[in-house]
């Protein structure tokens, strides 16, 4: 009994854990949308500037890697 | 969990499990499993790609060799831009990552290929590698002018030990993201598509809809394969780049 509200409480965990990557997508599509708005400002510099896109991307990414890890941790190792 | 009679039984994480390829059940640490076998395919393609389709170096490249050429000078630009002049000396080690990771991606999207990125004992060695590499190669170039890397000088004196923790735990991180970040996109992809083709086997007539849905979905797959090799190799630029030069 006591177990089973172990494991519940994991899955719930695991569950909320998942909210986190709502902000990591808020974060993506933050660092998206800005580079597009700058883009488009000044079309000749955009070329230069898609690596800094996807490194702000990655590290907007990691963060939401983080709930991941969590549920995965509570899934799987708790 | 699912039941096994019960009308819906999608199981997607049997995609992944690792399983001896000449019978048994044992797996060991020298047991050759599927995961050897895909890794092997990806090293062979590769291979064929860079050393064999690029064997004629023709002045007008046939098409293997335009691809390689094409990959060859991406990366090529990538360190220059990323890692500056200097980091071009890296630029085997990255190449041959870049090359792995991407044909490891591009290989598991064939229907019953097992894709090895998506566990994260794979991602977490390539990712180890290149932390061990960076650290150790920032602190022989550097010596103990490394550290500076954790010591903001742009920022006020007294704000400047919080950074410093705040940088320092933010370095340690760095192979848990970058290995996680890989094989949770490859993983996921992997999954959600099944889990669509779960649904084309229970819909019954209505089976064009979720095979609809899942070519989408490959299309989408295609793309974060490159996306994800491409982020994992700029990554590794960005770390380079901290090593050569620690100075913020």
């Amino acid at each position: 009994m006591e177990g089973d509200i172990v494991q519940m409480g994991a899955y719930i965990g695991a569950g909320l854990a998942c909210l986190g990557m709502g902000g990591a997508g808020i974060g993506v599509g933050h660092v998206a949308g800005n580079y597009l708005s700058g883009a488009l400002r000044n079309p000749a510099a955009a070329a230069g500037q898609t690596a800094f896109l996807f490194i702000g991307i990655a590290f907007a990414e990691a963060l939401g890697i983080f709930s991941f890890l969590v549920a995965l941790l509570l899934m799987f190792a708790v | 969990m699912a039941e096994a009679n019960g009308g819906l039984n999608i199981r997607p994480m049997d995609q992944f499990r690792v399983e001896p390829l000449f019978g048994g059940d044992y797996v060991g640490m020298f047991t050759i499993t599927n995961v050897t076998l895909w890794m092997a395919l990806t090293v062979l393609a590769v291979t064929l790609i860079m050393v064999v389709g690029a064997r004629g170096r023709a002045l007008v490249p046939t098409r293997s060799q335009s691809v390689a050429e094409v990959a060859y000078s991406f990366i090529y630009r990538m360190i220059e831009d990323v890692a500056g002049r200097d980091g071009v000396r890296f630029f085997p080690y990255i190449m041959t990552l870049f090359m792995f990771v991407l044909f490891a991606n591009l290989l598991g999207l064939i229907p019953w290929a097992f894709t090895t990125t998506s566990h994260i004992a794979v991602t977490a060695v390539l990712a180890l590698a290149v932390f061990i590499t960076v650290t150790v190669l920032g602190f022989v170039l550097n010596g103990a002018a490394f550290l500076r890397l954790f010591w903001v000088d742009s920022a006020p004196l007294a704000l400047r030990p919080i950074l410093a923790l705040i940088e320092l735990i933010s370095y340690f991180v760095r192979p848990v993201s970058h290995s996680i970040r890989l094989a949770g996109a490859m993983m996921a992809g992997h999954a959600v598509a099944k889990v669509f083709a779960g649904f084309a086997a229970a819909l019954g007539a209505a089976f064009f809809i979720p095979v609809l849905a899942v070519t989408a979905l490959y299309a989408l797959e295609l793309l974060v394969a490159v996306i994800q090799a491409y982020v994992f190799t700029i990554l590794t630029c960005v770390y380079l780049k901290d090593a050569l030069h620690p100075h913020h």
